[in-house]
């Protein structure tokens, strides 16, 4: 804690007492932060460069685990799937999540029933969830080909296609897009009236009071949950080691970074190598969201500040 | 704070003042529930198949068309599930993990947050800062080394991994309840201070009180957290009479398979139940502690 008072005996009594009052109330977190926080993070780093098959103490070999990563198939594999999954995930929650919230916010009867509706599914056991789109998305007697076969399509074999797997997942995310339409409707309630009355006032269409008013006006959420999707996304996981019992079938079409630093690490017990992907992991997510504050400037308004 | 009261008509984000003219009105309402009903159908489908899948008998699992009410409806797919698939013990377990889990978020995150929110000690606002950094540090960089701790103190295969570390706090949970310590006026302390109170008895005995609301958000979501979690119990937990619930029917569908579904599905609308009942009693916590989670952003 670098930016910490030294000075603590050259300090006001007062302040002193404060100090400790205040380190008395936070030192659970303190413990946690620094076993369940600190500790690991800088741990799993150092696992990353070293060869530590579980049932022997690690043994360093520098780079050498990352190097292998991007020969291996499979990891570049993995990169790809993942960032598919929350390049479609992210964009479309995002958009359904607004659309969503603005239909919400016109002047609906039944407000309570629907948003219950739209809901329900963010706070669903996600296992739950996973073992009925499974048998949603079964190509031979489930709903949703069938639902598709009214419109005369004949629909694939989704979570059994390597091409439609990743898709299925990320239609399957869009069901659970409920809190962020709460987060979102909260925010279109706060647009201030007067804003929208003015620029309907100065003749602005529906859809330019959209641009030019409430999606402004409510950016700093869509930033908020932006970023709280897209961390979400990059670790994906049970869904998917529900759906294909842990393996990212068909054809690793649905193998997950988070799925196969899993299978490193529990199945084939390389714990430096999990451990190594698990940084690549946490650079990638932290990388976009250094992204994501970085051109939130150009389209984030903050009131006027 | 947003209000979020379903009485009062919300403001319109396309207001009906874009000419005045009723069969526009009237379009634009059509248009309305139109999309509104599309939509729910999408998110109320699933529901609707998991409860009619729970009541079929086997044979009309493969049936094609589909088809939605079984004949005859198969109750005992219920009972099944308790005497085949154990559901009771999972439903225990899970029970046994997420009372104390809940009791712990509460406890340890309303005094870390009293601890950020109305002491002014030196420092704290860049130890904060730690608090928010961690909120970005995924589980999968933290899991190898705390797999191995838990292992070393031969705590694999308890609860305790699951539940010890949420008596020390989480991020998320310190943010929102600071947030709603600091909106508690200042004077509420200061005429404590004066009568010469503790800074603890202040906390037990003003502030608590007070945050009841906010302590019930984050005993809900704790709730749901730990009532919904799969990866945990899936790295810590061996035996398959500990399992917790979502452990436990992922478990069944790779064990049983295909054509134990209905009852399999039976299993899956109970382990969903408890949520959906604390979600229709506590529904306006729920919306608006969600929404308080958002307003930061």
């Amino acid at each position: 804690m670098a930016a910490f008072p030294v000075s603590a005996l050259r300090m006001h009594p007062r302040a002193r007492r404060r100090l400790i009052t205040g380190l008395l109330f936070i030192s659970p977190w303190i413990a946690g932060f620094l076993m369940f926080r600190v500790y690991p993070f800088l741990a799993s780093f150092y696992y990353s460069f070293t060869f530590y098959p579980v049932l022997r103490s690690p043994r360093w070999i520098g780079w050498e685990n990352y190097r292998n990563l991007f020969d291996d198939p499979r990891f570049l594999t993995s990169l790809w799937n993942t960032s598919y999954y929350a390049l479609g995930a992210v964009p479309l929650g995002a958009f359904f999540g607004i659309l969503l919230a603005m239909l919400l916010n016109m002047r609906v009867r039944g407000l309570s029933a629907f948003r219950t509706f739209f809901f329900l599914p963010s706070i669903t056991p996600v296992v739950a969830a996973a073992l009925v789109w499974l048998w949603m998305f079964n190509p031979r007697v489930g709903i949703i080909n069938y639902v598709l076969s009214f419109a005369n399509v004949q629909g694939p074999a989704w979570m059994g296609d390597p091409q439609w797997a990743k898709p299925a997942l990320i239609l399957m995310s869009v069901w659970s897009v409920g809190s962020a339409v709460v987060i979102y409707l909260a925010a279109l309630q706060d647009v201030p009236r007067e804003l929208l009355e003015a620029a309907a006032l100065d003749g602005a269409r529906a859809i330019q009071r959209i641009r030019h008013v409430t999606l402004p006006m409510i950016s700093p959420v869509i930033l908020f949950n932006l970023i709280v999707s897209l961390i979400a996304a990059f670790q994906l996981f049970t869904q998917v080691h529900v759906m294909t019992d842990g393996q990212g079938s068909p054809a690793d079409a649905t193998l997950m970074m988070s799925i196969y630093l899993f299978q490193s690490a529990f199945l084939f017990f390389k714990m430096g190598y999990a451990s190594a992907q698990a940084w690549i992991l946490f650079l990638i997510i932290v990388a976009f969201t250094l992204v994501l504050f970085r051109v939130s400037g150009r389209f984030v308004y903050y009131g006027g500040r | 704070m947003a209000q979020l009261d379903d009485s009062a008509p919300a403001p319109a984000a396309f207001p009906a003042f874009t000419g005045g003219a009723r069969s526009q009105r009237v379009a634009l309402a059509t248009a309305k529930y139109l999309a509104l009903g599309l939509f729910s159908l999408f998110f109320l489908l699933p529901w609707a198949w998991m409860i009619s899948t729970s009541l079929k008998n086997p044979e009309e699992l493969s049936l094609y068309p589909p088809i939605w009410i079984p004949d005859p409806v198969r109750w005992d797919n219920y009972v099944t599930a308790f005497s085949e698939g154990a559901l009771g013990w999972y439903l225990w377990n899970t029970v046994v993990v997420t009372v104390p889990s809940v009791c712990g978020a509460v406890l340890s995150n309303a005094l870390i947050a009293y601890g950020f929110a109305r002491i002014a000690w030196p420092g704290r606002d860049y130890v904060f800062a730690l608090v928010l950094a961690t909120l970005i540090l995924p589980d999968f960089v933290t899991f190898i080394p705390l797999y191995l701790i838990f292992r070393d103190l031969n705590w694999l295969n308890t609860y305790a991994p699951l539940i010890l570390p949420l008596f020390l706090g989480s991020p998320f949970f310190i943010f929102l309840l600071r947030q709603f310590f600091m909106g508690l006026p200042a004077e509420l302390s200061d005429a404590a201070h004066v009568d010469g109170a503790s800074e603890f008895l202040i906390f037990l005995r003003i502030i608590l009180p007070l945050a009841l609301p906010a302590l019930a958000v984050v005993a809900l979501f704790q709730f749901i957290g730990s009532w919904n979690d799969y990866f945990g119990p899936l790295i810590y937990l061996n035996d398959i009479d500990k399992y917790t619930i979502s452990l436990g029917i992922a478990n069944m569908e790779s064990s049983y398979g295909f054509s134990n579904f209905a009852w399999i599905m039976a299993a899956t609308c109970m382990s969903v139940l408890p949520i959906v009942v604390l979600f229709f009693f506590a529904q306006r916590t729920f919306i608006e502690g969600i929404a308080l989670t958002g307003l930061k952003g």
